[in-house]
């Protein structure tokens, strides 16, 4: 019996799988016999969506970019011929010897899938899926055979480290709430993934909500705790809707509620919508909002540990630490640190975007090199540019200049750049990226997002990124280089937590390793990668070009001179670089210089 | 869901508060849901049945951004403006939609058919730069796709005017 796998997670079905699902399923239904069709979360090859896998017996074979008529020709070949349609669309494929072959090998046999282990092969809709493949061991032994001290000593002993972005130790961290005494402790899984660029937490919850579930009760065991909270952003319905029905089925078969497995252990836990505010994913900041107020961080001391959610001592980890809880209470601790680095054991999930090829969630072990990610696994840079930097960490991190691609990936190298490990996301950048506007990119998000609370935060921010908007205009000062450092260096110091912390990080890192750009923004009033607006000349490519007047009647300013179905010219002299010609354009015939 | 059964859940949770603190912003939410906004009347009252003031009410649902206090339009449209989808264009595909519409961010036509915003990340950073209209989600966009998307919703809603009208109703 065939099993025919369709990838709906949120990529997947942005790129159509539904269509070729609902092909599939008329396919299907008229040979109940041959094959069955399910649905599974995403793999992590999010460039090739939609992706339909045919898995039989130990062999599995991957099919990208299906559509509708090319499902039913992998219908009637491949399931019902078993023949392997060796075309464009072959991406993967893995027989039962263990040898792999398609376009995308590399893609996938350079990586390591602990957390990411049944995303893209079970179906998240299903309980059943997930206990068949080993799901809720680690609950059935946590819970029956280990004491509290055990578990902690456990994950202490792996060395996992907050997934979320400090890498705080999670062994420790659990250890501090369970030495703390309250009738009411509780466990909050942050899924509040903020940091624009990166999807990991996302897809881990679409694709695999029990694993979190399972992470979460063998914390609650081990801390004391009898309630608790997954914090869910409401970008993410697809997320909240499986987590539902995974917590529906759980407590249907006794993982969640009183007497969990006849263990005597009560747990159960409820969703809580995020409303949209990036600085809830700081702890005390979510904690606010879980209890209904505006999310605010706290200052510490009192330590969630001691007084978190409700004033009850409360311990948070981040979606891909709980997911590999499980794991490492069923495979143990030794079997967690064969991986990774000493100080940085394990994986980690990293969501690879921007320019670079194979876009899409990649999980290697901690201390993979940078040129490894993103020429490898990655597949390098998108129209064969040039390589300029990694940013990672989102708007708390930095970038990472190309000549440092060898910088290995974990909680000690990445620091030392100046960004930070963040929760995963690396945003690809080539040559076209001026670094000065990503600096102000991110200063225009952390400044819109500041709660307000700490002045050099709300307006220390707000005067960095005048600063920088005006560099990308074109009316830059000499001392503003140094006033962008000082205003650094007093907002990191003033501020009560991580969200202003951070903030200048991308204009701290970019500074540091591309000062040239900053100069020639100020200076010499040119923008050398070609983006910023103001300091470029616009132009139209003759070859390109098929004369329908279309950006001659929306120029503001007349500065567009040509006739019917003859190339037009811009008179650079007239023009005032708004744009609109650009956007008015069909054939992409006007660009940038 | 149908709006009768928005309405429901609405009047439901209220009927339901029994003072258990948290609850606050499911109420918003089921507001929002309900009414496409979250309209004077509808903080009215929730201040009425919690007894939290009408101030603090405000000031929880002007600091998270998913709350708005004017209606919408008949399409939502969210333009990413992720990372990813900023190092892919995202502004240009902005700048294309604020001319087709003749509106800024945050804007609502004036026939009330689109309302544009911007949005951190969608999480769909390998199909970038990427729109979202009310929950459909369009990628690898440049100006002239985005501009035939919306004039295909456009078309869309002209086939149907029926259901046009922004919905403004009352508790």
């Amino acid at each position: 019996m065939k099993k025919i796998v369709v990838g709906m997670g949120t990529c997947g079905l942005s790129a159509g799988a539904q269509a070729a699902y609902d092909k599939l399923s008329v396919l299907a239904a008229a040979h109940p016999d041959v094959c069955m069709l399910t649905r599974t979360g995403c793999i992590g090859m999010c460039y090739r969506e939609p992706l339909v896998e045919v898995r039989d017996g130990d062999s599995r074979v991957f099919y990208g970019g299906v559509t509708p008529e090319s499902a039913e020709e992998i219908f009637s070949k491949h399931v019902l011929g078993n023949e392997v349609i060796d075309n464009d669309n072959l991406v993967y494929a893995c027989w039962p010897d263990g040898s792999t072959c398609g376009s995308e090998s590399d893609f996938l046999d350079l990586q390591e899938r602990i957390v990411l282990r049944n995303c893209g092969t079970i179906n998240p809709e299903s309980i059943e899926d997930y206990e068949n493949a080993g799901g809720y061991q680690g609950v059935r032994k946590a819970l029956t055979e280990m004491t509290p001290s055990r578990i902690i000593q456990t994950i202490k002993d792996s060395g996992l480290r907050g997934r979320g972005g400090a890498g705080f130790p999670t062994g420790l961290k659990w250890s501090f709430a369970a030495a703390n005494e309250g009738e009411q402790k509780y466990v909050v899984c942050n899924a509040d993934e903020g940091d624009p660029g990166a999807f990991m937490d996302r897809s881990v919850l679409e694709g695999d909500p029990h694993a979190i579930l399972e992470g979460m009760i063998i914390c609650a065991k081990a801390i004391g705790a009898t309630f608790g909270y997954i914090y869910c952003r409401a970008e993410y319905p697809l997320a909240i809707h499986r987590l539902e029905i995974a917590i529906l089925e759980a407590r249907e078969r006794g993982y969640l509620g009183t007497n969990i497995i006849g263990s005597g252990f009560d747990f159960d836990l409820k969703i809580k919508q995020g409303a949209g505010a990036f600085v809830c994913g700081e702890e005390t900041a979510l904690f606010a909002s879980i209890e209904g107020e505006r999310g605010m961080p706290r200052i510490r001391p009192p330590f969630p540990a001691e007084k978190g959610l409700w004033q009850k001592p409360t311990n948070n980890n981040n979606v891909e630490t709980f997911a590999n809880v499980p794991w490492i209470i069923c495979n143990g601790a030794e079997a967690y640190t064969a991986f990774g680095t000493e100080k940085s054991p394990g994986t980690k999930v990293f969501a690879l975007a921007g320019k670079v090829v194979h876009g899409g969630l990649a999980e290697v072990p901690m201390g993979t090199t940078i040129e490894d990610l993103v020429f490898k696994i990655g597949g390098g840079i998108k129209e064969g540019k040039e390589f300029k930097a990694v940013q990672m960490g989102g708007p708390s991190g930095g970038c990472i200049p190309a000549h440092m691609k060898d910088t290995p990936v974990d909680f000690e190298s990445i620091p030392a750049t100046g960004a930070i490990m963040g929760s995963g996301g690396m945003v690809v950048m080539d040559e076209d990226i001026c670094m000065v506007e990503i600096a102000r990119f991110f200063l225009d998000f952390t400044q819109k997002e500041s709660c307000g609370k700490c002045t050099f935060c709300r307006i220390g921010t707000l005067r960095m990124l005048e600063i920088l908007e005006r560099l990308t205009r074109g009316e830059g000062e000499p001392e503003d280089i140094d006033k962008l450092e000082k205003l650094s260096i007093q907002i990191k110091e003033a501020s009560l937590c991580g969200l202003g912390q951070t903030a200048p990080n991308p204009v701290q890192t970019t500074i540091r390793y591309y000062l040239d750009e900053y100069k020639a923004h100020i200076f010499d009033k040119k923008c050398p990668a070609g983006e910023c607006q103001a300091l470029v000349e616009f132009y139209i490519i003759p070859d390109k070009c098929v004369g329908c007047t279309l950006c001659a009647k929306n120029c503001p300013v007349d500065a567009i001179t040509g006739k019917v179905k003859e190339v037009h010219v811009i008179n650079i002299e007239t023009c005032v670089n708004c744009g609109k010609c650009i956007t008015s354009c069909n054939f992409g015939a006007v660009v940038t210089r | 869901m149908k709006t009768a059964a928005k309405q429901e859940n609405f009047n439901y949770r209220l009927w339901r508060y029994d003072g258990a603190p948290g609850e606050l912003i499911p109420l918003l939410q089921s507001a929002q849901e309900h009414f496409g906004y979250i309209p004077r009347r509808a903080i009215n009252y929730i201040a009425g049945v919690t007894a939290i003031p009408e101030s603090d009410i405000y000031g929880v649902i002007t600091f998270y951004s998913q709350f708005r206090l004017q209606p919408m339009g008949k399409y939502v449209i969210r333009v990413c403006a992720g990372t990813a989808c900023h190092v892919s264009g995202a502004k240009l595909i902005r700048e294309t939609v604020e001319d087709e519409l003749g509106i800024e961010v945050d804007g609502t036509t004036e026939d009330g058919l689109f309302t544009l915003n911007t949005v951190a990340c969608i999480g769909c950073c390998s199909l970038a730069p990427v729109i979202m209209v009310n929950n459909d989600t369009h990628g690898s966009l440049t100006p002239a796709s985005v501009r035939k998307i919306l004039r295909n919703y456009r078309k869309k809603a002209s086939a149907n005017t029926d259901s046009i009208a922004v919905t403004v109703e009352s508790v």
